[in-house]
């Protein structure tokens, strides 16, 4: 047998069947006998005191069923789980799912009800009387922090959840007497993750068998925090993730409707629904970023890097969510970026305000951490006029250089930022965009062209468990797979790993495909139901390839192990003599002996004649624990025309190169590129969630809250080098994160080096026209192409 | 009650409705014609967009009542059952879906822009679906499969006749 190899073909995905016919099965599709529908009161203000909830005349109201207070779960609802207590004295506040006596955020649920269709629960939340008694919003971090400031958890004393540190090598050596000291303070700005589907929870009760169905990205880790959180024994509770239209992190989460929608359907006996509404969901959705950084570089003067400390503030928002405090902390690991250097510090501080609680958003801590290096980069090229190529060449590993022991303590295993960054500057024609630059610089054209550089690497494959324990981490990071063979030779392959949208389907198939030498059309992937799928820990962090897909390599090794020994029995031969290649076992020097594998499976199934002792099954599972992370990279160039009048800026070029390691889908990774570059380029120039002076979030809706639309992005060019990652056997890294890591500093330096003339050093993100015009005006007028245009409402250039 | 006479994909309804009940609703909890999802309450994302006699309109902001006398095509009444529509093919082969939660709006929505226009250009075809948000795929795919699937579509009409 010839056939081409699966693993590195663009095979189309089998899941768009459905999708592309509406066929799909989104938990708001679920539809059960006698289903109650769900509606949560929320609170209008960013933090106050409860002083009495009234929701007797709700539950007057025409099809409503019940209605309860937060007072009315107190004894049952527990606390939502913070999973990653990431120092010993971390302050975690309790976060009852329906707030008692305080809420702490605006959109915290203070009430529910539950009522015979949509419409009559939500008319029902107009008859909920609720007293609140404001006390004063928490929004500044800085402020936060000081003595005496208003405290969000006013039984806790501080503002200040933890403090965690990391140190190495000489830090006051590398900053004595350096020649160049680089200082910035940078935002990263809340982010609404904004997944295409609302979050949505159906839960039955039969007898004392509970079923969830959610929108969510985890439903094995959801399945054992409910089980803690409510007391219902993990046996007895199966939770599915039927289709989930995207999560970016957002349904990386156990949420408090998840609960009460739990509790509520063994309360009232009957299956309840909650599909949440976009504005419900602005408010209520983790949020991410949102941090200070305060940022010193040290150098020589020929731009070689001696030090680098990172101080943080993070905001937690008003509660410790699942991995909430972890989440700013594994960029301690990725602000030194591909670049050698002496000394580093990492310091955060976890800040509580009054706001929608933060946690993982696509790259999680990476994508801050990202943006801060690569903005200093630039900043240490400007100071000393080097090319921000060369200064970042000076300064990164050397392909001869890995295995790489970082100064952030991690190994990285594989990369070849040469060869990316020489194939991005190719596609970019880089020179020939500089040299356009210079002209236009020198005719001032109102319209300027600016360069951005990111080259950038990642931690992906979350992640070796004795990594996670050595942080606190309150679980894992294996990942568990099985391949059953049934009789007639077709496989069904049962995955940990909980897709929504990333194509694990096809991709699987094809991995098990090659490994097995079956047809691709003969695999079926089953995954994302706890009763299905025993086993996992779900997808996020771009882990789902690098650890599942790994499980999967194994499990499929296993079957050929097995089948080989009933090979071996029914050729007669020594099973040490048995090949196998293309689905066909073979004896070695006897080419015209050999036994596919589907012949093999329906000799076991029969079992009439195996080998002494076996036992009739090729079925096989592996679980993988990986030993080390494993390290995407690549070259992002993005070519930006400001137009100085305006503040209006237009990608006019963006090039990414990637090295995700072997690809296993071509299509699928091309299109992981795509959707990360949109949301990167998306917090760089249109989002934020914004609140206002008395805490209320003023961007609830998708008029607000500026998720990009076709005609707000370029058309990409994406290409790749591919160094294998060599801590697994696929040779893979993972995709799902690295455009979103890399494109947010490549555009913001296109922008800043476009303004350099106009003494522009930042422009605050998002970079909307208003904020560029304002930098333009805010720099010194001997550097306006049109000296004497800096007057007028420029002159306050304020926010700049 | 106000009743509704209304036809959705070939098949015809009649229902009485509260004034207020949104097209999107009906046809989702009333109908189980789920294949239209419902991505915000502003109708900004254009995931819930249907043909009403062969227009694109946004079915979250169209009241039930509205459609009567009407007819609805949902992506559940495109293609002949069997095969796919050129739209649903090119979706498909360009990898122009990723979670798929915007993919039945999209579809529809380019529908109308390829009616309209049926040779579209890369930026028409980005202006034509400006109201329909994607958060997966960056939207290159779905351009390109976009202006394939209009190439299909002029190579043979009748295909195109067939989803009316
Ligand atoms: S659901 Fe109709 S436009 Fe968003
Ligand atoms: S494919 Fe997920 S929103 Fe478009």
């Amino acid at each position: 047998m010839t056939a081409a190899p699966e693993i590195g073909s663009a095979r189309l995905r089998s899941e768009d069947a459905k999708l592309i016919t509406g066929q799909t099965n989104w938990t708001d599709n679920i539809q059960l006998p006698g289903l109650l529908h769900v509606a949560f009161l929320r609170s209008p203000v960013s933090h106050a005191r409860i002083t009495r909830v009234d929701v007797e005349a709700a539950r007057q109201r025409p099809g409503v069923v019940a209605a309860f207070s937060g007072a009315d779960f107190a004894d049952e609802q527990g606390s939502l789980p913070c999973a990653w207590p990431v120092t010993e004295d971390m302050v975690l506040p309790d976060h009852p799912p329906i707030a008692v006596d305080e809420v702490r955020y605006a959109g915290e649920p203070v009430a529910v009800v539950v009522a015979r269709d949509r419409y009559a629960a939500a008319d029902a939340l107009e008859a909920i009387d609720v007293d609140y008694e404001t006390l004063p919003a928490v929004l500044d971090m800085e402020e936060a922090i000081k003595e005496g400031a208003d405290l969000v958890h006013s039984d806790k004393g501080t503002n200040q959840s933890y403090e965690w540190v990391f140190e190495a090598g000489d830090i006051d050596a590398a900053f004595r007497d350096a020649p160049v000291v680089i200082e910035r303070r940078y935002i990263q700005q809340r982010l609404i993750p904004t997944a295409m589907e609302p979050r949505a929870v159906v839960c039955s009760v039969v007898g004392d068998e509970y079923t969830m169905w959610s929108a969510t990205q985890i439903p094995h880790i959801l399945r054992l925090m409910l089980a803690t959180v409510t007391g219902i024994p993990e046996h007895r509770l199966r939770v599915i993730a039927p289709d989930v239209g995207g999560g970016f992190g957002s349904k990386l989460q156990v949420y408090s409707e998840e609960v009460i929608c739990l509790l509520l359907a063994r309360r009232l006996g009957r299956p309840v629904k909650w599909t949440e509404s976009r504005s419900e969901g602005n408010a209520s959705v983790h949020h991410g970023r949102d941090q200070i950084q305060r940022l010193s570089l040290a150098a020589e003067a020929d731009g070689r890097i001696r030090g680098l400390k990172v101080d943080l503030l993070a905001d937690m928002g008003a509660y410790l969510m699942l991995v909430t405090p972890g989440v700013p902390l594994l960029g301690a690991f990725m602000f030194n970026g591909i670049y050698k250097m002496d000394a580093y510090t990492f310091k955060c501080a976890g800040i509580f305000t009054t706001k929608t609680p933060t946690d993982a958003y696509r790259g999680a801590g990476r994508p801050e951490a990202t943006f801060g290096i690569e903005r200093l980069m630039d900043e240490l090229a400007n100071e000393l006029s080097l090319d921000p190529l060369e200064v970042r060449r000076r300064n990164w590993i050397t392909h001869e250089e890995f295995p790489y022991d970082t100064i952030a303590g991690l190994t990285y295993d594989s990369g070849n930022y040469e060869a990316a960054t020489d194939k991005a500057t190719e596609l970019f024609d880089y020179d020939a965009l500089r040299a356009e630059q210079a002209e236009r610089r020198e005719r001032q054209d109102p319209v300027q062209l600016g360069i951005g550089v990111s080259t950038f690497t990642e931690m992906c494959g979350l992640a070796p468990s004795r990594v996670l324990g050595s942080l606190a981490y309150g679980a894992g990071g294996w990942e568990h797979a099985s391949v059953r063979v049934l009789p007639s030779g077709k496989v069904e392959v049962v995955t940990g790993s909980s897709a929504h949208g990333q194509g694990h389907e096809t991709a699987w198939a094809q991995i098990t495909a090659d490994r097995l030498g079956v047809p691709f059309e003969d695999v079926r992937v089953l995954h994302g139901d706890t009763g299905i799928s025993p086993k996992g820990m779900d997808t996020y962090g771009s882990r789902s390839l690098a650890v599942g897909g790994v499980a999967l390599y194994n499990a499929c090794d296993k079957v050929v192990e097995k089948a080989k020994r009933v090979a071996a029995h029914l050729l007669e031969a020594d099973e040490k003599d048995i090949e196998f290649a293309g689905g066909s076992f073979s004896v070695r020097g006897v080419p015209d002996q050999t036994r596919s594998i589907q012949e093999i499976s329906l000799a076991t199934f029969a079992a009439h004649d195996l080998p002494e002792g076996f036992e009739p099954s090729l079925d096989s599972d592996a679980t993988h624990d990986p030993d080390n992370f494993s390290f995407p990279h690549g070259t992002h160039l993005c070519a930006v025309e400001v137009d100085t009048e305006t503040g209006f800026a237009k990608i006019r070029s963006y090039i990414a190169v990637d090295d995700v390691g072997k690809v296993v889908n071509p299509l699928i990774v091309e299109g992981q590129v795509h959707g990360g570059l949109a949301q990167g380029i998306a917090q760089a120039l249109y989002e934020e969630a914004v609140y206002d002076a008395d805490g209320n979030l003023t961007t609830t809706t998708m008029a607000d809250y500026l998720v990009p639309s076709a005609t707000d992005l370029p058309t990409f060019t994406t290409d790749r080098t591919e160094t294998p990652a060599t801590t697994n056997p696929l040779g893979v890294k993972g995709v799902g994160e690295a455009g979103t890591i890399a494109s947010t500093p490549a555009v913001v330096n296109s922008i800043v080096d476009a303004l350099r003339p106009y003494g522009v050093a930042d422009v605050p993100m998002p970079c909307t026209p208003e904020r560029v015009w304002r930098a333009i005006r805010g720099g010194g007028p001997e550097h306006s192409p049109r000296p004497g245009a800096g007057g007028g409402l420029g002159s306050a250039g304020g926010e700049a | 009650m106000p009743r509704v006479s209304v036809e959705v994909d070939g098949v015809k309804y009649d229902d009485d409705v509260e004034p207020r009940l949104l097209l999107a609703h009906y046809l989702r909890d009333r109908l189980g014609k789920v294949g239209t999802p419902i991505g915000c309450d502003t109708s900004n994302c254009g995931a819930c967009t249907v043909l009403l006699d062969g227009m694109s309109v946004k079915s979250c902001s169209v009241l039930a009542v509205q459609a009567d006398g009407k007819d609805v095509t949902t992506i559940e009444g495109l293609g002949d059952g069997h095969g796919l529509h050129p739209l649903q093919q090119a979706f498909h082969e360009e990898h122009a879906l990723q979670c798929g939660y915007c993919t039945p709006g999209m579809i529809m929505a380019a529908l109308d822009l390829i009616r309209e226009n049926p040779d579209p250009s890369d930026q028409e075809v980005r202006e034509g679906l400006e109201g329909n948000l994607c958060r997966c795929t960056g939207y290159q795919n779905i351009v390109r499969a976009v202006r394939n699937a209009a190439g299909a579509m002029r190579q043979s009409p009748a295909q195109e006749e067939a989803t009316r």
